[in-house]
């Protein structure tokens, strides 16, 4: 079997898997990590989105190989119980969520964002999440919260 | 505003129930309350409402309460989380139990300090009293039973003096779901898990004529091929395997073909030519009625929507014997219970069913559906639990889809062009196929087997549960005469089963649509038309509460639009009314929404505004994007790209003022919004655009065809 070499959550790690298989279906079921959601398989709901590098993308279309000696960050790597993110302490404040089966991809994509531009507006922000879809309704919520986690990171 | 009468001579509904005290709530040793509710958490906010309930009733801090997950070894059964029922059923009956509770362990310390009741006081569990006196709740807790059955006549406390109910606290669910750690059922993990997945027929209905299995059997990892008439699925070691197995299994499938589905361009010609059932919801007469001078008659339809859920639905099943445990996210655990026994022809005693949090389901989806799917496969897995999850394609074809309706208003006018007579009909599926409520069951696997049930044709609940294809049908307006039916198709080629509201998006679109139409010919300003037509002040106050907000009638400018809806949800819950602001000429953009809504007593206000902000969003979701698509043979709208929902850079802005009254008995806020939005998103593209859309939902095309018309 190959192995593939990454570094997830600041880990180096080596995945003797399929190259082929998607990086969801790696983290998911080869490592446990269960923090990206699957929701379509396509690449089409943003549920399983991880940063690569500086990026968001879906991790279930995007195949192991791919992410060979990169840096790979899942909603685990984002912040922990004791040291949240600004993000997620901000997603707790606005209480911006219903169901939350999205929120960990959007989480990723915000912060993603949040690392090219520390202080997006809201169209910014809905444009850097317009490929992530919520069906709770939750996104004013969602907007905010981001805002405000910008706010406090620039705050220091 | 009203009172309550101070000590109501019945139980509560769900109490009465499930009488034993113990059922609802137990002490623990470590200073804990456990609280066991049979509502789940859906993405609502419930579990942290009912934990802000007990807390107050019992006088302990929140951080006390442990919210139990439904089951049906532990908990009461309440049928289905639906309904926008669960604060009302749950909320009302977990009150009346903690005051009844905290009753009985008053008594118990007074009996052991020797003090009256009258003169303990209680503070997070501490009772004491004069002389520096001393006990707490898990103290006394050994020695009083509460295996004993809740008695009618306790008095829980007066609004005023709740300390937590009433205030927005922080959902106690959201931490986990935004640390990322495991909560939903999808990410839950049991010792030897396999997964297994099914293999489903393209075309509708169609038959598994043949299989060949040797694909299949080639895949690393294969446990089983599991084979039942038209049910066929695998079992493997890995997820990774499960699908690699089922894709090898569909090549080596045979179908028959399916069955006819209907033209989806003319649904309303559809649903009316098919067999139906017609039952009068509503009728009113006068005495003396007034000369016709002429009459409005408007058709309005919506096309079936997809519940479309963000994650697939998903359940474990572990076989023991002829024992089964299965891992579900369905709704009601018992009614999903009721059903796999009948399925399995097993007693319901042998079936542990224990719910785990899903995505938002937003009515019946396939969560019932799957945990059939993994208990059927787990059977072929020695014992080993067997997780199951639909694919997106899946959950977008095979899940029940909310009903198709067709709506026709006649409204008699007189020479003033007032209403004298309102005659509304309804063409539609039944709106429940909900499991355990029948001799048959609903879920989808039982249908394909080689001996299969019948394949269950939707209901509607009665008028006095709120009705389902009519629920809102009967007019909140004072008009002199109505006459309400409602035509339920007994054919069902497409599946339907509960949405969000039922028929109550429909029809409160239909009555507010062609309301702004009368008032707009009788040249009257929308929002005068309705107070004047209505009676009830609590239905006045959302609408001027709305109009005030929105600062009614903002002044018209060229390519915008203001449009106003109104609704009581089920006639009998929420009072919801919504303004929309829109832009635009082909294509729409709603800009605002503001909302105002009266649930009476909003236990947690902010998780009221929540659930009215995302009612809202869908709703514009469903006005301007939302159809199941298909054509003769097949479901086509299977993914994100053919069934599109509201995007981050589409959705409004919502505003929602909550009218607090804390002395009416709380309802519930989940669906009240959907029917107001719809027509107020509906009204304001004829004030922007002058042309009337009255099929749903409001696309480019539509407006087009619509002023082509015009």
């Amino acid at each position: 079997m190959p192995s593939v070499r990454f570094r997830l959550n600041g880990v180096e790690l080596e995945v003797d898997a399929d190259p082929d298989r998607s990086l969801l279906d790696i983290l998911r079921g080869h490592l446990g990590m269960t923090g990206p959601h699957f929701g379509c398989g396509a690449g089409e709901c943003g549920a399983c989105n991880v940063i690569v590098g500086d990026r968001a993308i879906s991790a279930c279309d995007t195949p192991l190989w791919s992410v060979a000696d990169r840096d790979v960050t899942t909603i685990e790597g984002l912040g922990t119980s004791e040291r949240p993110h600004p993000l997620q302490r901000a997603f707790i404040a606005e209480q911006a969520l219903q169901c939350g089966y999205c929120v960990s991809g959007i989480l990723m994509s915000a912060a993603a964002l949040l690392k090219r531009n520390p202080s997006p507006t809201s169209r910014e922000v809905k444009e850097a999440l317009d490929r992530n879809l919520c069906r709770c309704g939750s996104h004013n919520r969602m907007v905010r919260a981001v805002l405000r986690a910008a706010e406090e990171m620039a705050a220091g | 505003m009203n009172q309550r009468a101070p000590s109501p001579p019945t139980l509560p509904v769900s109490l009465a129930a499930n009488p034993k005290l113990s059922s609802w709530l137990k002490f623990s040793s470590s200073g804990q309350v456990t609280v066991s509710p049979g509502k789940v958490e859906i993405g609502q906010g419930i579990v942290t409402a009912l934990a802000q309930i007990a807390a107050d009733e019992l006088d302990i801090d929140l951080s006390r309460v442990q919210m139990i997950r439904a089951s049906t070894v532990v908990s009461p059964n309440e049928g289905v989380t639906s309904g926008s029922l669960s604060i009302q059923q749950s909320g009302r009956a977990l009150r009346h139990a903690c005051a009844e509770v905290r009753h009985i362990l008053l008594q118990q310390a007074a009996e052991r300090l020797g003090v009256g009741s009258e003169a303990l006081h209680i503070e997070d569990g501490i009772i004491s009293g004069p002389g520096n006196v001393r006990t707490s709740y898990w103290e006394l807790a050994d020695e009083v039973s509460l295996d004993r059955d809740a008695t009618p006549g306790v008095t829980p406390k007066i609004a005023t003096s709740r300390a937590l109910a009433g205030h927005s606290v922080q959902r106690i669910d959201i931490p986990d779901k935004v640390l990322g750690r495991p909560r939903f059922i999808h990410d839950h993990a049991l010792a030897g898990m396999l997964h297994g997945r099914v293999l489903r027929p393209e075309h509708a209905r169609a038959k598994l004529r043949d299989l060949s299995e040797d694909g299949a059997r080639a895949v690393a990892g294969l446990v089983a091929i599991v084979r039942d008439g038209s049910f066929a699925g695998v079992v493997s070691e890995t997820e990774h395997g499960a699908e690699a197995a089922l894709n090898a299994l569909r090549k080596g499938a045979t179908w028959s073909d399916g069955e006819l589905l209907p033209d989806e361009n003319d649904l309303a010609s559809f649903l009316k030519a098919q067999p139906s059932e017609s039952t009068v919801i509503g009728q009113k007469t006068v005495a003396a009625p007034g000369t016709v001078a002429r009459t409005i008659r408007r058709q309005y339809t919506r096309p079936y929507i997809a519940h479309a859920s963000i994650a697939p639905s998903c359940a474990m099943a572990q076989w023991d014997g002829d024992r089964v445990h299965v891992w579900t996210h369905s709704q009601g655990v018992y009614l999903l219970r009721a059903d796999l026994a009948l399925v399995l022809n097993l007693p319901v005693e042998n079936i542990t069913v224990e719910h785990l949090e899903g995505a938002g389901c937003y009515g019946h989806n396939a969560a019932d559906d799957v945990a059939l799917d993994a208990v059927l496969l787990a059977k072929s897995a020695g014992g080993r639990p067997v997780r199951v999850q639909w694919s997106r394609h899946g959950e977008m074809s095979d899940a029940p889809f909310g009903a198709a309706m067709a709506i026709e208003i006649e409204a008699d006018l007189d020479a003033q062009g007032e209403i004298i007579d309102w005659r509304h009909s309804i063409w539609s599926n039944g709106h429940v196929a909900r499991p355990g409520r029948a001799a048959q069951p609903a879920l989808l696997a039982a249908f394909e087997l080689q001996n299969p049930f019948p394949r269950m044709v939707s209901t509607n609940p009665p008028q006095a549960n709120g009705g389902g294809g009519d629920r809102n049908s009967v007019p909140l307006y004072d008009f002199p005469s109505w006459h309400i039916e409602s035509h339920r198709l007994t054919t069902m080629p497409i599946r339907t089963s509960a949405l969000r509201t039922l028929g109550g998006q429909g029809n409160v679109f239909a009555i507010e649509s062609i309301l702004d139409e009368i008032a707009a010919e009788h040249g009257e300003d929308p929002v005068a038309f309705r107070l004047r037509h209505l009676r009830d002040e609590r239905a006045k106050d959302v609408i001027r509460a709305v109009a005030a907000r929105a600062g009614w009638k903002p002044e018209k400018q060229p390519g915008i639009g203001h449009g106003i809806g109104f609704g009581r949800y089920k006639n009998t819950g929420a009072y919801c009314a919504a303004i929309a602001e829109i832009e635009g000429a082909e294509e729409i953009n709603v800009r605002k929404l503001t909302l105002a809504v009266d649930v009476g007593e909003a236990i947690n206000p902010d998780g009221v505004i929540n659930q009215i902000e995302g009612g809202a969003i869908q709703a514009t979701s469903w006005v301007l994007k939302e159809r199941v698509r298909f054509d003769r043979e097949r479901i086509t709208s299977t993914s994100w790209t053919e069934y599109p929902i509201l995007r981050f850079s589409e959705v409004p802005d919502v505003e929602v003022e909550v009218i607090q009254r804390p002395d009416i008995d709380p309802v519930g806020a989940g669906e009240a919004a959907l029917g107001p939005v719809t027509a107020a998103i509906a009204n304001a593209v004829f004030d922007a655009l002058g042309v009337r859309v009255r099929d749903l939902p409001i696309t480019r095309d539509r407006i087009i065809a619509a002023i082509d018309l015009s």
